[in-house]
């Protein structure tokens, strides 16, 4: 069990920077995800860490132990990998025994070790089988197992679950927070997809060419994203862009979008003291498609704000419905619940939940704080 | 049912009746004048094959067919795999390899040229003319007659030269085999607490089984029928006679049909049990 510090981690190769100036501290029994589109330098990372990849420029500490130089071997980490890698010719039991002979572990304690991980995986039955005569799932218990009784200060888990179908991808997602919440090994799990990265970590790193984005626990990013990248790239469907120009009404602060304005309530413009530095000037003007609301399903006094908008599609989910709707040259998609009367090709009226709201400039496209 | 058999037949006919005419016929054929005397008149029993045990230029064929089969494989698969292994991790590795593949492009009786001039020898104090012998008096010692001091010499000069050939072809082959070992495998002994030399003996290595097997199943086979090499360099004197270029000589030279084909049934048995093993190898395989 260990923190794990990054300092000013740089990687190139050639001109290229994969990963720049990453500086990021993992506490000690967090479980840190690294999530970002592909190409963004987390996987990079990931190997930095593992020592796979030399690193550039920067520190990377594991424990107190400055660790730039240190052969992967010797780092105390373990780690999954997207295909496994289990070792074919070997049976499950010598996939996970491996690591502990290399490092000359009495044979009692290996063999007491292996059948504590394969108990807690659920993969006692599957000991001498070797790995071509497993599922997806088992291949993937197998691995994280390998990992587990080497009892690493931390685990490194590079895309784990991206090749199981969505089911079980799902179960393993609550399988793998459970086992974390058991042993409380530091973890850095690295995924491209936003829904593990929101379920599973202590703290996100949302990543983009190289450079993090914004580091925080999953509301936290989902509430106050730095950037117009985060913004879209966490929450599913993504959050709505539209560009529009900040107007002040009498004493109301307006967000126009040319075909259509909306008001930005009082205690919102509280909230971020500098909107009103951005009177008159461009902006992204972003809003969830589960903070627009159907008019008919919220309470009269909400009503008065309503705008009327052409259903383009719908996209019935069972609990609710995606409704991509457009105003004028705007586009945009909202989340109603089921019993919505929206349909396609016809006008329906639409409430913006403008508390929720988020405003970006448009130039630099940071969030307006 | 009928007609599928029908079609079957009209599909798988034609190349039945020429395996049949080139390689069935003549196989057969071949057996049986085995047991015929040199003009495949009169019936000799197993004369034939008695003197293949017992006559002294048959045996020294046997034991150096048996030397080749050892050394000779044992050379070129350890190069390849060594070689396949050490250069993958070099970035002149595609120049090296095509270099080292080179040799094949060049056909064997050249080759044998070509080492024949290498082995080339002058008494001391002449001028040498043979590459390994100017090297070795460049280096102060005694130029030595490579082809004729037997057996070992000689016989190891002349493997030297077919290890020189094959070793690109075993060494493409297994550097493929080991590309396509996944490197997140090597990756996680690493992790796991692997040296080189380990995740080598305890990864690489086992991933490359079936293909070293392949590889010296080939290389086996191969060396079963050395003839072009012995055939140019010396021809079989010296005591570096092979079981191919001594067929070679009871057909061609002395016109012995009856022995002849009785050293060539002997060849193909042989390469038969070692098809056997491998065809088995692979239906093992197969079922796992």
């Amino acid at each position: 069990m260990a923190r794990v510090v990054l300092e000013g981690v740089t990687k190139r190769y050639g001109s290229v920077t994969a990963v720049n100036n990453a500086n990021l501290v993992i506490e000690d029994e967090e479980f840190v995800v690294l999530v970002g589109p592909s190409g963004c330098g987390k996987s990079t990372t990931l190997r930095m860490v593992a020592g796979l990849e030399d690193i550039t420029e920067g520190n990377i500490y594991i424990g107190d132990r400055l660790v730039n130089d240190v052969p992967p071997k010797d780092r105390d980490i373990a780690m999954v990998f997207q295909n496994y890698a289990l070792y074919p010719h070997m049976d499950v039991y010598n996939n996970m025994a491996f690591g502990l002979k290399l490092r000359r572990f009495p044979k009692a304690e290996i063999d007491r070790r292996v059948r504590e991980a394969a108990r807690m995986l659920g993969i006692e039955d599957l000991l001498h089988r070797k790995p071509k005569q497993l599922s997806g799932g088992q291949r993937q218990r197998v691995a994280v197992g390998r990992a587990i009784v080497r009892e690493p200060a931390a685990f490194l888990m590079d895309e784990p679950l991206s090749n199981l179908d969505a089911k079980l991808r799902v179960q393993m997602r609550a399988e793998l927070s459970k086992l974390h919440n058991r042993l409380r090994t530091t973890t850095i799990y690295v995924t491209h997809d936003q829904t593990e990265a929101m379920t599973m970590g202590d703290r996100i790193v949302v990543m983009k060419d190289g450079f993090i984005q914004q580091v925080g626990a999953p509301l936290e990013i989902y509430e106050n994203p730095n950037n117009v990248f985060v913004a879209g790239f966490i929450g599913s469907p993504a959050m709505n862009f539209l560009n529009a120009v900040l107007k002040q009404e009498g004493d109301d602060v307006i967000v126009d979008c040319g075909a259509f304005n909306v008001r930005v309530p009082e205690s919102r413009v509280a909230k971020s003291p500098r909107i009103r530095e951005y009177l008159n000037k461009r902006v992204i003007f972003g809003i969830r498609p589960e903070d627009i609301d159907d008019a008919q399903m919220v309470p009269e006094e909400r009503r008065a704000e309503a705008i009327t908008a052409r259903v383009d599609v719908t996209e019935p989910m069972g609990s609710e419905v995606y409704v991509y709707l457009s105003v004028g040259e705007h586009s945009f998609i909202a989340r109603f619940d089921s019993a919505t009367k929206a349909r396609d090709g016809e006008p329906h009226q639409v409430v913006f939940n403008m508390d929720k709201m988020h405003l970006f400039d448009a130039e630099t496209e940071l969030a307006i704080r | 049912m009928r007609s599928e058999k029908a079609w079957a037949a009209v599909f798988a006919g034609p190349a039945v009746f020429f395996v049949g005419l080139y390689l069935v016929l003549p196989t057969v054929q071949t057996l049986y004048l085995s047991f015929f005397d040199r003009n495949s008149r009169s019936f000799v029993g197993l004369d034939n094959y008695r003197y293949l045990i017992t006559s002294s230029a048959m045996q020294t064929a046997f034991r150096n067919n048996l030397l080749w089969l050892v050394v000779f494989t044992a050379c070129t698969v350890l190069l390849g795999l060594v070689l396949a292994v050490l250069l993958d991790k070099v970035r002149y590795e595609p120049v090296a390899k095509s270099i080292i593949f080179l040799p094949m492009a060049i056909s064997f009786a050249g080759a044998g040229v070509i080492w024949r001039f290498v082995y080339a020898y002058r008494p001391a104090g002449a001028t040498q003319i043979g590459l390994l012998n100017e090297i070795v008096v460049a280096l102060g010692g005694e130029p030595r007659a490579w082809l004729i001091e037997q057996p070992w010499v000689n016989n190891l000069a002349l493997i030297a030269a077919g290890v020189w050939i094959w070793t690109g072809f075993c060494l493409v082959i297994i550097s493929a085999a080991y590309k396509g070992i996944p490197r997140d495998m090597m990756e996680a002994a690493r992790v796991d607490g692997a040296n080189e030399f380990q995740i080598f003996r305890y990864i690489s290595l086992p991933a490359l089984y079936p293909t070293l097997a392949v590889v010296t199943t080939t290389m086996i086979i191969n060396v079963m029928k050395i003839f072009d090499i012995v055939y140019v360099m010396t021809n079989g004197a010296f005591g570096t006679e092979v079981l191919a270029n001594r067929m070679y000589k009871e057909m061609f030279q002395f016109r012995h049909f009856g022995r002849a084909s009785a050293v060539a049934v002997v060849l193909l048995a042989v390469a038969g049990v070692v098809m056997a093993v491998q065809i088995r190898r692979f239906r093992e395989e197969e079922g796992r």
